[in-house]
C-alpha cells in the first residue's frame, strides 16, 4: 500500500489504486447529477402543472421575454460545454497549456452567459414583472398579460425566475470550479493518469447545460410563435 | 371481545357512537382488520416465545446448523399475507367508493371553514355557527369551502371525514341513523385554537327539523339562500350582462348549471359548482364559446358565503330549460 | 478468516480514539468512525430537545383544558417535537452514526469513498440544526413538522422560514452521506466480498441510501418553494393567486413518505445482524431479505398519494394509492417471517442487543398490521388525522427506529468504545423501553378510534382517561431512555475493556482490534466465505 500511496499521484489513502478512485469518483458525480435532476424535477413537475393549468397566462408570459436573447444564450452555453469538452481531451493528452486555455475560454462564455442573464433580469425591473418584489406592468406588457389573468402570469414569472435563477446559481458554483481547475492545472497537478477532478467538473458543467436546454424552450417557446 | 376490552379498560367507552348508515359497514371492517392484527401479532408474539424458550442456548460453544432457507415457504408467507391484504382492499375499497359520491337527491347544506369555527347555510337561508342541525334518516350531502386554511370536517359517530381547502370545493355525505348531539372536530390543524374548532351535529326528527328551520330566527323569516343568491346576482351587477334571454354580452345563465358548457378553446367542460366558482373568480379563463373574455374578476368582492348563494340561484336557474348560446355566434 | 486479529496487547495499542486528541483532530477529522462519533453527539443532543418537547406535550394533556402552556405554545411543541425528531435525529440516526462507522468496516475498506465529503455532511447538518435550535429560540413555528399550505405560507406568522432554511440544509448532509455509502458499497469492497456476500445491514444502507438520494432533493425543492411562498407570497401554494395547497402535499409526501424508509430499513438492517449473531444462524431466506429492502425502497416511492386520502383527491387515484401501500406492507411482513424462522433451531442467547432486537420485532409487527387500517381506505376515513395516525407511525418509528438504534448502540459498542457496559442494567433497559412505550402508545390507538383528533392543545373530556395513561406511560419511557445514557457513557471510563469481537459475531468489522485502528484494517482482509457463517459446518470447515 505504502508504495502507491506514496507517490505525488493523487491517490487519496482510502483507495486501492487509481483504477478505483476514478470509478468512485466518476459514480459519485453521476449519483450527485441525479440528486440534481431530482432537485430540478420537483421544480419542473410544478412548472408543467400550473403551465397546464394555466395555458394563455403561461403563453403571454413567455411572449414577454426577449427570445433573441434566450437563443443567443443557448449558443453560448453550448459553445461552453465545447470548449469543457476540450479541456478534459487537454488533460487527457496532458496539454497543460491548452488545458489552462479551454478552462478560461468556459468560464469566458459562462460569463457571458451571466451577463446576459442579468440584463434579461434587468429589463423585467424596468417591465415591474418581478413577482412579488415589483409587479405592477403596464401599457404593452399589461396588454400582453392580461387576458391569461395577472395573478396566473405572476405565477409564470415566478417559475421564471425560480427556475433561470436556480439555473444560474449552479452556473456561478460551475465557475468557482472551473477557477479551482485553472489554479490546480497551472501548479501541474493534472497528468494523464490523473484528470478526474477536470472530469468530473466537466459532467457537472454539461449537466447545468443540459437543464438549460430544457428551460429555454419551456420559458421563451411557450405557444410556437416562431 | 368487545366486552372484555371494555371491562379491561374500566368501562370506558371502547367504541365511539355509530349514528350513519355509513358506521356499521365501516366498524365491520375495523373489527376484521382487528382480527388479522391480533391474530397475526399473537402468532408471531408465540412462535418467537416457543424459539426462545426451546431453542436457549445450552453451552458456551454450541453450533447449530446450517438452514438456508425455504422457497416454499418463502413462497407461502408472501402468498398468504397477499391474499388477506387483497380482502381487505376489496372490501374496503368498494365500501369507500360506494360512500364516495352522495346519493341523488340528498338534501344538501353548505359548510363553510375559517379559523376557527364552523359555518354551516341551509338553502332555505337558515344560517349557523358550530352547530350542524340535521333530520334523521335523510340523506344529507355537505358541500364545503373554506375562507383561509385547510380545515378537516369530521364527525366520528358518522365515520365520515373530509378536508376543507380554500379555492375549491369538497363534498361528503351522511345518514343519521340515531337522534341526539354528536362531535364535528376539526381534523386537519389550521392554526393556534385548532382545538377550538369542534362543534356539534344535532340529528333531529324530521318534522322537529322542519320546525328548526322555519323557527330557527325569532321575528324574522330567514331568507333562502337562492333567494339571497337571485339578490345579489342583482346586485353585483351579473344581471346586466347575463341576460336571460341570450343577448347580453355573457352567456345566459339559463339552463346552464349541471349540463355541458362549449367553450372558446374547443373544449367542453361540465358547469358545475368548480366550473361556476372558477367563473366567478377568475373569469377568463374558460370563455363559453361565442363569448368575449370581458368579465372583470370577483375576486376580494365576494366572500364564499356569497358565492355559495350565487351557487344555489344558479341551480335553480340550471332547472329551467333556457336558450344555449348558438354556435358561432358573433 | 480469523487471522489478522489477534495482536499481543502491549499497553494501549494504536486505535481512532487515542490516535490523537483535542478538539482539531475531532472537528477537523477525515476519520469515518469519529465523524460518526461526532454524529452520535449531536443526534444526542437533538433526541435530548426533542425528547423534553414531547415530555412538556404530555404533561400539558393531562387535563382536558390543558395543564401547562397556552394553545400557541402547545402547537409549537408539537411541530418542534416533530421537525427535531425527524429531520435532526431518526433520519441520521442509524445511517449518520452505525452507517458511517460501520459500512467501512463491513465492506473490508479503509475509510468511506469521500471522507471530506462525510465531514462536510456532519457540518451541513450542524449549520442545519443550528437554523433550526435559532428558530425555536427566536419564537418557535407552529405549523405542524408537515409544513401544510397555506397555513405554513400565508397564515402562519411564526419562523417557517427559519426552519424551512434548517431543513433544507440537513437534506443536503442526507444526500451527501446516502451517496458516498453508495459509492462506497458499489466500489470498495474488499476481494471476495460479493453481494451476496454483504452482510444484510450493508444491503439496508444501500437501500436507504437509494432514497437518501433519490428523495431528499425533492423535499429541498419542497421547502425551498415554501420559504419562497411564506416571504414573498407569490402565490404557487396559495389558493387566492392561483395557486394549489395540494400540490406541496404531493410534493412532500413525495419524499416525506419514503423518508419513513429511511427511518425503518436501516433498523431492519441492524435487526438482521443481531439476530443472526444471537442465534448462531444465517438469516432465514437471506436472499429474500435483501431484496425486500430493495422492494420497500422502490414500492416507497409510490405510496405517498395515502397521505391524502381524505383531501378530496381523486377516488381513482385513492384507490391506486390504496393497493400500493398494501403491497409495500408484504415485503416488511416477509421480513418478520424470516427473522422468526431464523430462530428456529438456533443457538439462542440473550444478551442486551437481542432484547433490544426482539422489542424491535415486536413493536414493528404491531406497527406494521396497524398500517393497514390506514392504508384501507374505508377505515383510513375515519382514522386519519386522529391519535391513531399518531400511535401507528410512533409504533414505526420509535418502537421500531429507536429501537433499532439502541440495539445496534448496545452490539457495536464494544467495537466502537472498545469498553463493555453492563448487561444487566442494558436488559433491564430494554425491558422497562419496551413496557413504558407500549404504555404510551396503545391509549392512542384507541384514542384515535374515538375520534379524538391529533394536534388538539385541548380535548373533549371524555378522552382524559386515555391521555393520562398515554402521559403515565411516557414517563416510564422517558426513565427507560435515560438509563443507557448513563450507563454507556458510565462504561467508557469505567467498563470493562472489550476484546475485539465479544460476541463471537461474523462480518469484518470484528476481525479487526476494537475500537479499530485509523486506517480500520493492517491488511485489507479477503473474504472467502458466505455471510454469518455460525454454523457447525461452517465452522468445522474453517478448523
Amino acid at each position: 500500500m505504502s508504495d502507491v500511496h506514496a507517490g505525488n499521484t493523487g491517490l487519496a489513502h482510502q483507495f486501492e489504486n487509481l483504477e478505483q478512485q476514478q470509478d468512485a469518483d466518476t459514480l459519485g458525480t453521476w449519483l450527485f447529477l441525479v440528486t440534481e435532476i431530482m432537485f430540478f424535477g420537483g421544480l419542473f413537475a410544478s412548472y408543467a402543472i400550473f403551465r397546464w393549468l394555466y395555458y394563455a397566462a403561461f403563453e403571454g408570459g413567455s411572449h414577454i421575454l426577449d427570445v433573441r436573447l434566450g437563443a443567443f444564450n443557448t449558443v453560448v452555453l453550448l459553445g461552453s460545454s465545447l470548449t469543457m469538452a476540450l479541456s478534459v481531451r487537454s488533460a487527457q493528452i496532458g496539454n497543460r497549456r491548452a488545458l489552462a486555455l479551454f478552462l478560461i475560454l468556459t468560464m469566458l462564455l459562462g460569463g457571458v452567459f451571466l451577463g446576459i442573464k442579468a440584463v434579461e433580469y434587468h429589463q423585467k425591473f424596468v417591465e415591474h414583472i418581478v413577482p412579488s418584489l415589483d409587479w405592477a406592468p403596464e401599457g404593452k406588457v399589461l396588454a400582453q398579460l392580461a387576458p391569461g389573468g395577472l395573478d396566473h402570469a405572476q405565477l409564470y414569472f415566478f417559475f421564471y425566475f425560480a427556475m433561470t435563477g436556480l439555473h444560474a446559481l449552479h452556473m456561478i458554483i460551475g465557475m468557482g470550479l472551473l477557477l479551482w481547475l485553472v489554479v490546480r492545472a497551472r501548479r501541474g497537478n493534472f497528468t494523464p493518469q490523473y484528470f478526474a477532478p477536470v472530469e468530473v467538473v466537466g459532467l457537472y458543467w454539461h449537466f447545468v447545460d443540459i437543464v438549460w436546454i430544457f428551460l429555454f424552450p419551456l420559458l421563451y417557446l411557450i405557444g410556437g410563435r416562431y | 371481545m368487545r366486552l372484555l376490552a371494555s371491562m379491561l379498560l374500566q368501562g370506558l367507552p371502547f367504541q365511539p357512537d355509530q349514528a350513519s348508515t355509513i358506521a356499521p359497514s365501516v366498524d365491520h371492517l375495523y373489527f376484521f382488520i382487528t382480527v388479522v392484527t391480533l391474530f397475526f401479532s399473537a402468532l408471531i408474539f408465540s412462535i418467537i416465545f416457543y424459539f426462545m424458550i426451546k431453542y436457549r442456548r445450552r453451552s458456551p460453544d454450541e453450533r447449530p446448523q446450517a438452514i438456508e432457507g425455504s422457497l416454499p415457504l418463502e413462497i407461502l408467507w408472501t402468498a398468504i399475507p397477499t391474499v388477506i391484504v387483497a380482502v381487505i382492499f376489496v372490501w374496503s375499497s368498494s365500501l369507500y367508493f360506494r360512500n364516495s359520491e352522495a346519493p341523488l337527491g340528498s338534501m344538501e347544506i353548505f359548510v363553510t371553514g375559517k379559523q376557527w369555527m364552523w359555518k354551516a347555510e341551509h338553502p332555505e337561508g337558515q344560517r349557523e355557527i358550530n352547530e350542524l342541525h340535521v333530520p334523521l334518516g335523510r340523506q344529507v350531502k355537505l358541500t364545503m369551502t373554506s375562507e383561509d386554511v385547510i380545515h378537516d370536517f369530521f364527525v366520528p359517530a358518522f365515520r365520515v371525514k373530509k378536508d376543507v381547502l380554500p379555492g375549491r370545493y369538497t363534498s361528503l355525505w351522511f345518514e343519521a341513523t340515531k337522534l341526539g348531539t354528536f362531535h364535528l372536530f376539526c381534523a386537519q390543524y389550521c392554526g393556534a385554537f385548532h382545538a377550538g374548532m369542534i362543534g356539534s351535529v344535532i340529528v333531529m326528527q324530521p318534522d322537529e327539523y322542519e320546525d328548526w328551520l322555519a323557527g330557527g330566527v325569532p321575528g324574522a323569516q330567514a331568507e333562502s339562500m337562492e333567494v339571497a343568491g337571485g339578490r345579489l346576482f342583482e346586485q353585483a351587477g351579473c344581471a346586466t350582462c347575463h341576460l336571460q334571454d341570450g343577448t347580453g354580452q355573457g352567456p345566459s345563465l339559463l339552463g346552464m348549471y349541471g349540463h355541458l358548457v362549449h367553450l372558446s378553446n374547443g373544449q367542453t367542460v361540465a358547469a358545475d359548482d368548480a366550473y361556476v366558482r372558477e367563473s366567478i373568480l377568475n373569469p377568463t379563463t374558460k370563455i363559453v364559446n361565442g363569448y368575449k373574455p370581458v368579465m372583470p374578476s370577483f375576486q376580494g368582492q365576494l366572500s364564499e358565503e356569497q358565492i355559495l348563494d350565487l351557487l344555489a340561484y344558479l341551480q335553480t336557474l340550471g332547472k329551467v330549460q333556457g336558450k344555449q348560446p348558438e354556435e358561432g355566434k358573433k | 478468516m480469523s487471522t489478522a486479529t489477534q495482536q499481543p496487547r502491549v499497553g494501549t495499542p494504536r486505535n481512532y480514539l487515542n490516535a490523537d486528541y483535542g478538539w482539531r483532530s475531532w472537528l477537523f477529522t477525515l476519520d469515518h468512525k469519529r465523524i460518526a462519533l461526532l454524529y452520535m453527539v449531536s443526534i444526542t443532543f437533538f433526541f435530548i430537545i426533542g425528547g423534553l418537547f414531547a415530555v412538556f406535550m404530555r404533561i400539558h394533556l393531562v387535563e382536558p383544558q390543558g395543564a401547562l402552556v397556552q394553545p400557541e405554545t402547545y402547537n409549537k411543541l408539537f411541530t418542534l417535537h416533530g421537525v427535531v425528531m425527524i429531520f435532526f435525529f431518526l433520519i441520521p440516526s442509524i445511517p449518520a452514526v452505525l452507517g458511517n462507522f460501520l459500512v467501512p468496516l463491513m465492506c473490508g475498506a479503509r475509510d468511506l469513498a469521500f471522507p471530506r465529503l462525510n465531514l462536510l455532511s456532519w457540518y451541513i447538518y450542524v449549520v442545519g440544526g443550528l437554523f433550526t435550535l435559532y428558530a425555536a429560540i427566536a419564537g418557535g413555528v407552529d405549523t405542524g413538522w408537515t409544513f401544510y399550505t397555506p397555513y405554513s405560507s400565508t397564515y402562519s406568522n411564526t419562523q417557517v422560514t427559519a426552519v424551512a432554511v434548517g431543513v433544507f440544509i440537513t437534506g443536503f448532509s442526507s444526500i451527501l452521506t446516502g451517496l458516498n455509502f453508495i459509492v462506497t458499497i458499489h466500489k470498495m469492497r474488499a476481494p471476495g466480498l460479493t453481494w451476496f456476500r454483504m452482510p444484510l445491514f450493508l444491503w439496508a444502507m444501500y437501500a436507504t441510501s437509494i432514497i437518501m438520494t433519490l428523495g431528499t432533493p425533492v423535499l429541498a425543492i419542497t421547502v425551498f418553494l415554501l420559504a419562497l411562498e411564506h416571504l414573498f407570497h407569490v402565490g404557487i401554494f396559495s389558493p387566492a393567486l392561483g395557486g394549489d395547497p395540494l400540490l406541496f402535499q404531493h410534493l412532500f409526501w413525495f419524499y416525506s413518505h419514503p423518508a419513513v424508509y429511511i427511518m425503518i430499513l436501516p433498523s431492519m438492517g441492524v435487526v438482521s445482524e443481531i439476530i443472526a449473531c444471537f442465534a448462531r444462524k444465517r438469516i432465514f431466506g437471506y436472499k429474500v431479505v435483501c431484496f425486500s429492502s430493495v422492494a420497500i425502497a422502490v414500492l416507497g416511492f409510490l405510496v405517498w398519494g395515502h397521505h391524502m386520502f381524505v383531501t378530496g383527491q381523486s377516488v381513482y387515484a385513492g384507490l391506486i394509492f390504496s393497493l400500493l401501500s398494501f403491497l409495500v406492507a408484504i415485503p416488511s411482513a416477509i421480513k418478520v417471517f424470516n427473522w422468526t424462522s431464523t430462530l428456529y433451531k438456533g443457538s439462542i442467547s440473550y444478551e442486551a442487543p437481542m432484547l433490544y432486537a426482539l422489542g424491535f420485532i415486536g413493536l414493528f409487527t404491531m406497527g406494521g398490521l396497524t398500517g393497514m387500517f390506514l392504508a384501507s381506505l374505508a377505515t383510513d376515513v375515519h382514522l386519519n388525522g386522529t391519535y391513531f395516525i399518531v400511535a401507528h407511525f410512533h409504533y414505526i418509528m420509535v418502537g421500531g427506529a429507536v429501537m433499532g438504534y439502541l440495539g445496534g448502540i448496545h452490539f457495536w459498542w464494544p467495537k466502537i468504545s472498545g469498553r463493555k457496559y453492563p448487561n444487566g442494567w442494558a436488559a433491564l433497559a430494554a425491558a422497562i423501553i419496551f413496557i413504558g412505550f407500549n404504555l404510551t402508545f396503545f391509549p392512542q390507538f384507541i384514542l384515535g378510534y374515538l375520534g379524538m383528533p391529533r394536534r388538539y392543545a385541548f380535548y373533549p373530556a371524555e378522552f382524559q382517561v386515555l391521555n393520562v395513561m398515554s402521559s403515565a406511560g411516557a414517563t416510564v419511557l422517558g426513565v427507560g431512555y435515560l438509563i443507557p445514557l448513563i450507563y454507556l457513557i458510565w462504561s467508557m471510563r469505567y467498563g470493562p475493556i472489550a476484546e475485539p469481537n465479544p460476541w463471537g459475531a461474523k462480518g469484518l468489522e470484528w476481525q479487526t482490534a476494537s475500537p479499530p485502528p485509523t486506517e480500520n484494517f493492517s491488511e485489507i482482509p479477503v473474504v472467502t466465505e458466505e455471510a454469518y457463517a455460525y454454523s457447525a459446518e461452517e465452522e468445522a470447515q474453517r478448523v
